[in-house]
């Protein structure tokens, strides 16, 4: 039979063997957190806590009152030594309380939570969602109980559950959907409840059939009418946009979204905080990473409190060899460079990759010789090279035309590219040059 | 955005100094608070290299695909050697020779880094002798050579800028400085012409090529001789099967686009074809069509040039099928017998509008 997938995009060299069969262990507890008090797309939260102050694992230390946004919660009990700027994984630095721990104990202050959340209304339920600080935890960090709140006008029919984990090395959905299989699915059995939605799909690559079999198999037990669809590997599959057309064969419109072909998307990671929250009172404090890479000497997928300094992380993954030369946090293909390992892991972190020269080189780049690759591997039909050069000579408005802003910065096309070109580092410069421009033209 | 070392010893100072250096001067970040967590983590004394996302990227490069090319021709050149003896290694080797070194020498004056290696100028010389008659003088090939980089190449700005493909620039300079001598044929050292067209002509034996035997004589050659190549005709262009061994390892090895030979070779067999069923006697089969001439040449290294071929797929077929379609005007009706450089440098010109006119829809977009 032939697997679902999309039209377009790249296979990269998939690098899963070092950890997709480790199984998930859980961290000790972290000496200190750094909690970014912004972990999610929208407004950032204000501090609750000051120094000094005394904090229990799962106190909300930070809220904001816009409606998109999430709080965020102190990840361990202890003692709250600062709350400053510190340096975060996407490369700035970014208010963050900072907290170190006191003593062994691990003292939880739950959520309050129905009964039967299946008798409990329907806005109790998503603002209990948003009171755990759940957000996207494939990485966009965009705020849940907002995409399970869609507007009125919105039909929603279909809801898919994201297992694709298309990135290279990462292996945390993989192994959460071997060993959470129950919670995943009962969280997407809330998911689904709240969106009143009756088809439930699950999107899970080729590449992983223990998980494909255990998902499939559970879901018979258990009773749900989920549908487990393996799709073919190919990146970027876990792209809302293009999981969407892998499963359902439906397109979203160009600067839409989801819902506006009937579809909500979470991803596995997040599922599994909502069953965590709604069932067990939990707020969002520990999510799954995988540190991974040629340069580590423990390849391994930990269960981690967020906040705990990817120093933590690599030392309990046995260090990373002398050779290591390149960490980045996320996947080789959107992930972020970092040059100092004491950052946070954050809401959204899948994984720290430590490289060593061997799997990253730094390759001269060549002029464009108009070969085409990329506009062959760009899932959103552009033509990067034509867009990278627009933006190169500053025309940013004919860039606009040519669909600049449908870019998702999957990285496709400069993968592809012989000549090496940063294409997407291109496009990324043109996108923010446009915003700004149409900004300062609704200003004027 | 480009690769940034950090230092583990540097200060909070120094590096909001070396943010400032960057090209783009704004206004200095304000100094960040002396922070507790300034003792850098780094694996043991070696700072960690900055860039920005993808880190993994294709294992092709620039001067794989022009060397993959390069030897792609070897069968040609070969039968080149078979075919015409020592003259063809001469003559291929100095064109090559006259390329890099204008190559050089340009780039040196432009204060350009070196670009011999990239094998862009080695891929123009070679094709550019391939398509020389064997009796073309080695002078003219220097000529050609220079005037294919320099005016076909580097005066648009070196690699990936020019319009129109160079070695064919250079060949049709040099058809319109030498239309005699780039008309002067020679026969194979084993061919027997009377064998290969069955016809009794004492004229045919002064070697023209099978095109230039239709166009004016009116004489049909065999089609066995021609996929050999045992006859008439430029170096590289003869042997059909040489050039679609090569074809064949290019498309096996993605490095060029399938779809331009397809359309290009697939366009000519439908249009040629059309006229033979009307008029058999008159008109060539499209099987003669295909297998003459330098269309399998052209069509597998010379349309499908990365640089003046478009980008988009549509883009693509329009610029094979509009090849195809101009080549069999130019040798059904036209003054020459043979028209694959000008449909290609044709078609290369229209490349840009093509690449305009043909901008695949947005993942969802409505267009009407």
């Amino acid at each position: 039979m032939k697997l679902r997938t999309f039209k377009k995009g790249i296979h990269p060299g998939e690098y899963k063997e070092f950890s997709h069969d480790k199984k998930i262990e859980q961290m000790p507890l972290p000496e200190q957190v750094y909690i970014p008090l912004q972990q999610h797309i929208g407004a950032p939260c204000e501090p609750l806590v000051k120094k000094g102050d005394t904090v229990k694992t799962g106190q909300v230390i930070g809220r904001s009152s816009a409606y998109v946004s999430a709080p965020v919660h102190a990840s361990i009990t202890g003692i709250v030594k600062a709350v400053d700027k510190f340096p975060h994984p996407l490369g700035m630095r970014v208010e963050m309380v900072h907290i170190e721990r006191t003593g062994d104990e691990d003292d939880w202050e739950l959520l309050s939570i129905p009964e039967n959340w299946e008798k409990a209304p329907r806005v109790e339920l998503i603002k209990l969602i948003n009171e755990a600080g759940i957000v996207g935890m494939g990485g966009a960090a965009f705020p849940t109980h907002v995409k399970l709140n869609p507007p009125a006008d919105k039909k929603i029919d279909s809801f898919i559950l994201n297992g694709v984990e298309c990135e290279p090395y990462l292996t945390s959905d993989h192994r959460l959907m071997v060993e959470y299989t129950d919670q995943i699915l009962a969280g997407m059995n809330i998911i689904m409840s709240l969106l009143k939605v009756e088809n439930g799909y699950i999107g899970i690559e080729n590449n992983k059939p223990d998980a494909i079999e255990m998902m499939s198999k559970r879901v018979k037990d258990l009773g749900y009418s989920f549908q487990v669809v393996p799709l073919e590997v190919k990146y970027p599959q876990g792209a809302e946009k293009m999981l969407i057309e892998s499963v359902l064969h439906r397109k979203v419109p160009a600067g839409g979204l989801p819902m506006d072909v009937g579809v909500v998307v979470n991803n596995v990671a997040t599922a599994k905080a909502v069953a965590d929250a709604v069932l067990e009172g939990k707020p969002l404090v520990e999510r799954v990473t995988t540190v991974t890479g040629d340069g580590i000497v423990h390849p391994k997928n930990l269960l981690t409190r967020i906040g705990a300094p990817f120093n933590d992380l690599v030392e309990f993954c046995g260090g990373v060899k002398d050779e290591t030369t390149m960490v980045f946090m996320g996947g080789p293909m959107m992930g972020q460079a970092q040059y100092d390992l004491s950052v946070p892991v954050i809401k959204a972190a899948g994984g720290i990759v430590c490289n060593t020269s061997k799997m990253i080189t730094m390759v001269e780049h060549f002029p464009c010789i108009r070969c085409g690759a990329c506009v062959d591997a760009c899932p959103m039909y552009l033509l990067p090279t034509k867009l990278a050069k627009l933006t190169e000579h500053k025309k940013y408005e004919e860039a606009e035309k040519l669909g600049i802003q449908n870019c998702i910065e999957c990285g496709s096309c400069a993968f592809s590219c012989p000549a090496h070109i940063p294409l997407v580092q291109w496009l990324r410069v043109g996108k923010m040059r446009v915003s700004e421009l149409k900004r300062k033209q609704k200003a004027s | 955005m480009s690769e940034r070392m950090e230092k583990n010893e540097k200060t909070t100072s120094d590096q909001s100094a070396e943010v400032s250096e960057k090209p783009k001067k704004e206004a200095p970040a304000p100094k960040p608070k002396k922070d507790p967590r300034d003792r850098l983590y780094k694996p043991k004394g070696r700072p960690l290299t900055m860039a920005s996302s993808p880190y993994s990227q294709t294992k092709d490069n620039v001067p794989k695909i022009m060397w993959c090319v390069s030897l792609a021709l070897t069968p040609a050149v070969i039968g080149a050697v078979v075919f015409f003896g020592l003259k063809a290694v001469f003559m291929i080797s100095t064109s090559i020779l006259a390329a890099m070194v204008t190559e050089l020498v340009i780039t040196r004056i432009r204060k350009q880094p070196d670009t011999l290696d990239d094998g862009s100028a080695f891929l123009t010389g070679l094709l550019l002798a391939l398509t020389l008659p064997p009796t073309f003088p080695v002078s003219g090939c220097v000529l050609g050579s220079i005037f294919a980089i320099a005016i076909g190449k580097q005066i648009f700005g070196g690699l990936g800028c020019n319009i129109f493909n160079p070695a064919l620039l250079g060949r049709a300079f040099l058809q319109a400085s030498f239309p005699v001598k780039m008309t002067t044929w020679v026969l194979p050292r084993y061919a027997d012409m009377n064998a290969y067209t069955g016809a009794v002509s004492p004229d045919a034996i002064t070697g023209a090529t099978p095109l230039g035997l239709l166009k004016y004589e009116k004489i049909f050659t065999h089609l066995k001789p021609l996929l050999i190549g045992n006859v008439g005709g430029s170096l590289g262009e003869t042997s059909a099967l040489a050039l679609l061994a090569g074809g064949i390892f290019l498309l096996i090895l993605r490095h060029a686009d399938w779809r331009i030979p397809v359309g290009f070779l697939g366009s000519v067999a439908v249009f040629g074809g059309i006229f033979w069923m009307v008029d058999p006697a008159t008109y060539p089969s499209p099987l003669f069509h295909l297998l003459s001439g330098g269309l399998l040449l052209g069509a597998f290294f010379m349309a499908t040039d990365m640089v003046t071929s478009p980008i988009t797929i549509k883009g693509t077929w329009i610029y094979s099928v509009g090849a195809g379609l101009i080549l069999v005007i130019i040798r059904l009706f036209g003054g020459l017998p043979e028209g694959v450089m000008y449909s290609i440098l044709l078609m290369n010109g229209l490349t840009p509008l093509i690449n305009r006119f043909t901008r695949p829809k947005f993942f969802g977009e409505a267009r009407a």
